[in-house]
This record gives structure tokens, sequence and C-alpha cells, in this order.
């Protein structure tokens, strides 16, 4: 037979591609969380039930001095709010993963590794479309924590922004990272335990570094090597306009060692998984 | 004129400026694979040409669905080269994949979305705009009749409407190589005829190559290219009349025997 045909020597993409594709993962992404209503109600509830009953129930046990970035004595319910809100992007970030290892599972995943755009960037507007979906939420939930007193300067609802922008990618890109290495759906469930939990207690979300210090100094030590204590300070800061340096390239720091192996982990020459043979992971 | 020219000269595709440069659709070169200790492709050589429908035949465990997952880069190339229309699939991927549409053995559509979004999300990884998606999106939809469909959920759709979709989405993009890895497993005899028909259609009308892996003889025809792949190695290749005479056998149930040395039922590979 005669091999006579054409080749198209058009190479690279144009930005317009790009944004197209970014677009379309992010749309994508959008439509299956309006689809998931349960998703956003849970999303709320959980830090809802933190703040509503656990701090009010912890409010007289737990008093805050004035530490940075308070300039007064606080509530216990500020203080955890921002704790609250890395909360909600942290299970997001572990959401966004589990549906990557039920994508993957079902097969959805392979339409989007098979797409001609850098594999690299195509996770890394799933990792954006995730965190889009994460600011929804947080948003969601500081509206209602404002008629419960909590009402940080009006200023802090637009700088805490970008330091929301980065912890979600920082949450969502270890949750990409940690969807790579999971066979199964059904393993899934417990890395949930060994990461999100210990990840949220040994942080400064729930209680300030320096109560855990006189309490128990090791545990001072692993909250301080916990990127999700940054993560949570990072918030802290800038809801009241302000900046946490060491947070911030801490945070940055590790979003990028995570998308770099979460990109790794789906390079089909370099992945860390394990590949089976019938055209899935193994 | 072949399809393929004619296809070139009715449809000049927007996407590419058309070079006339003799290139198969897709080569295999010496391409090997292992699960650690497991060799599962063992230097496996063959072309498949455009305007040309190949019937990858092999029984369960033959290696079909690793190829296929070395020709899309879901697996990387451990050993040999893969090209698509000359571009080497490790080295210029983007490329490579601009110009292959896949459809996988297991169900790759959102269940959840209609058939339109589906349509549009694959566009968009493609870097396809908007209203051109919506376009082509419109257009690939009536050809395969599901027009009036558009709104529902891919979750309401019968298997044989899914397999029609996943073809449609899979030559949104216009590609020039289309991979189906055993594509009517599941359906009954109609909707496996009908989607047989639309793809030799594709091959006949649009001059695309077509990789067909199969486990079912019934679903080559006397014109195919066949490949036979048995246990990670590839037995033989060519035109089927001529695979059929090599093996003295009279019809392709048994020359695959003969190959293989296994025994079969008419009609079906054993699996």
């Amino acid at each position: 037979m005669s091999s006579t045909t054409v080749t198209p020597e058009r190479s690279g993409f144009s930005v317009s591609e790009y944004i197209v594709c970014l677009n379309g993962i992010v749309w994508r992404e959008a439509l299956r969380f309006l689809h998931q209503r349960e998703r956003f109600v849970s999303a709320l509830v959980r830090p809802l039930v933190w703040l509503f009953i656990f701090a009010a129930g912890f409010r007289q046990v737990l008093g805050i001095s004035i530490i940075p970035p308070y300039e007064t004595y606080i509530l216990y319910e500020v203080y955890i709010a921002p704790g609250l809100m890395a909360m909600i992007q942290l299970f997001n970030g572990m959401q966004s993963s589990l549906s990557m290892v039920y994508d993957r599972e079902m097969g959805n995943m392979r339409t989007l590794l098979v797409s001609p755009l850098p594999r690299g960037y195509l996770l890394f507007c799933k990792l954006l479309a995730g965190t889009a979906v994460s600011l929804l939420q947080v948003y969601a939930f500081l509206l209602i924590a404002w008629f419960w007193d909590i009402t940080p300067p009006t200023i802090g609802y637009l700088t805490v922004l970008p330091a929301l922008v980065l912890s979600g990618l920082m949450l969502g890109a270890l949750g990409m990272l940690i969807s790579a290495s999971i066979k199964q759906l059904e393993n899934f469930a417990g890395v949930m335990n060994f990461v999100i939990f210990p990840m949220f207690f040994a942080s400064s979300a729930l209680y300030p570094l320096w109560r855990v210090q006189e309490g128990s100094p090791m545990l001072y030590y692993v909250c301080q090597c916990n990127p999700f204590t940054h993560a949570v300070e990072l918030i802290r800061f800038a809801l009241y306009g302000k900046m946490n340096w060491v947070s911030l390239a801490v945070v940055g720091g590790c979003t990028v060692v995570f998308m770099i192996g979460a990109i790794l982990a789906y390079d089909p020459s370099r992945g860390l998984v394990r590949r089976g043979p019938g055209g899935g992971e193994a | 004129m072949t399809a393929t020219d004619a296809h070139i000269a009715s449809q000049p595709s927007p996407d590419a400026s058309p070079v006339a440069v003799v290139q198969p659709a897709l080569s295999i070169g010496n391409v090997s694979h292992s699960y650690g200790p497991r060799r599962a492709l063992i230097d496996v050589n063959f072309t498949v040409e455009p305007a040309s429908f190949t019937a990858l035949l092999g029984l369960n465990g033959a290696g079909k669905s690793t190829l296929f997952s070395l020709v899309t880069r879901l697996f990387g190339i451990q050993n040999g080269q893969i090209k698509i229309f000359g571009h080497d699939i490790s080295r210029t991927p983007g490329e490579a994949l601009r110009l292959m549409g896949v459809v996988f053995q297991p169900r790759t559509l959102d269940l959840d979305l209609s058939l339109t979004q589906n349509l549009l999300y694959h566009a968009a990884l493609h870097g396809i705009s908007r209203r051109e998606a919506r376009l082509r999106s419109a257009e690939v939809l009536g050809r395969i009749g599901l027009a009036d469909r558009a709104a529902s959920k891919v979750r309401d759709l019968s298997g044989g409407q899914m397999r029609r979709l996943e073809i449609a989405r899979a030559l949104l993009h216009r590609p020039r190589l289309l991979l189906l890895d055993e594509a009517t497993v599941g359906l009954d005899v109609k909707a496996r005829a009908d989607i047989l028909d639309h793809v030799r259609q594709l091959v006949a009308e649009q001059g695309i190559g077509v990789l067909w892996a199969t486990h079912l003889f019934d679903e080559i025809m006397p014109g195919d290219d066949l490949v036979v792949l048995h246990q990670g190695r590839m037995l033989a290749h060519g035109p089927m009349s001529r695979v059929i005479a090599d093996a003295g056998a009279q019809d392709v149930n048994t020359a695959f025997m003969r190959v293989t040395g296994t025994a079969t039922l008419t009609g079906k590979a054993p699996t």
C-alpha cells in the first residue's frame, strides 16, 4: 500500500492553545463540583462544626495571648478561623487527588494524559482548577463566619487571596503526588488517615505553637517542620494584611517540590508509579 | 489518487500546513517492554499506512494493551522506537499525539457530563477554541446520529452509543491515525457492525490510518492488514491474504491457529 500522506510541520503550541486548555480543565472541574452539591455542603459543614461547636467549647479552656499578627486579645474562634480555612484547602486538595485516583480507575485520566500539550502543564492546570474550587469554599466559609463575629479587616479578604492560591496549590500538589502512588481507590482512606489528620493536628491550626512548646518541645519541632503549619500562618497573616516571610518561603518551596514530584510521578518515562499490564496502573 | 490524497485535497486541515512527505501513519520499530521480569512485548516491528485498516490480532495477554499504552505515551518506551507520521513519540510527544485519536478499551467518558460537554472538554485539551469546538461537536454528533441527545448525560446512553461518541470524540481534533483497543467488547452484534462500518468508512473517505486491536476474527475483512501478536511476539504481519497464504490456511481463523500454535473457536479466539 502506498505510504503517501502529509505530515503537519507545525511544532509547539500557541499561547491561546495553552489558555484554551486551562479554561477547559477549570471549566470541567467546576462542572463536576456543581454536580456534586453534597461535596460543597460537606466541605462547608466540616469547618463550621469546628467553629460553632469545638471552638465554643474550648473558648474558656484555651487562652490566646497577643501574638502576631493579632494586636489585641482575640477569641479562640478568631484564632482558629485561618486554620479552618487551610483545613478546607487540605481536604479539597485530597479530594481532588481522590478524584484523580477515581478518574484513573475509571479511565477518564487517560483522556487528560493523551492530550498533546505538555503533561506537566496539564497537571498544573488540574491543580489550578482544584485550587479555584477551594477558593469558592473558603470564601463561602468566611461569609458564614462573618455572622459569627469573625470579622477580619475588609482589606484582609483581598490580601488573603494570594496566600490561599499558594497554599491551595501546595496542598493540591501534595495530593497529586500522593494520588500518583496510590494503586486503588480503597487505599486512599488509609492515606487520608496518615496524611490529613497528622498534618492538621500537628500544626498551628488549633493552638498556637508556644502553647505546644510548653506541653511538648518535640511536638513543637514537628509542627515547625509541617508545611501545613506554614500554610496556616501564611493565611493568618495575609488575612490581617501582613506577611509572614518564613511561611511564604516554606509554602512556596514545598509547592515547587511537590509539583515537580507529581510531574515526575506522572511522567511515563520516569514515573514513580509501578505500572502493570492491561493499560492501567498496577 | 489515494483516499488520503483525496481527503487532503478536499478537506485541508486548519490545524496544519500540509507538506508532502512519505511517512507511515504509525511505525513501531523493535519495541520491547517488560513488567519487572515478565516480558510483555518482544522486538515488535510493524507499520500502519495511511488510509489502511490494520487489525492487531491477539488473545488476551498478547500485549495489545501494552502496545497501545506505549503508542499513546501512557507508558515510557523501554526499548525501540514509535513514530506517528515521522514524529518520535518519546522526543516530540506533542506533535505525535496531535495526529492521533484514541479509543481505549475501558470507557473514558465522563458519565455525569452531557455529550457536548464531553466533546468540548476533549477539544479544550487539544487547544481548540470554544467556538470551533462547538461547531465540530455539532458536526460529529450529527454524523453519529446523536445530535438530538447532545444535552443528555452520557450516563443515559447505551453501550453502543457511548462507543460511537468515543470514536467521534477521538476524531474531533481531526487526527490522521486512529487507535481502537477492543472497541466493540461488550456490544451487541448490531452495535458492533455499526461501529465497524463507521470506522471503515473513515478509512475510505477520510484516509485515516486505523489500528484496530481485537480478538474477534469476524471483524477482519479480506482487504485489511493483519498483525498477529502472541505472548508479546509479533508472529505475522502483512495483508490478510498473504498471512493466510503464508500459514497454508484457508481462513484467518486457521491461519491464526497455525501461526500461534493455539486452538481457536470459529469467529472468536479463545480467552
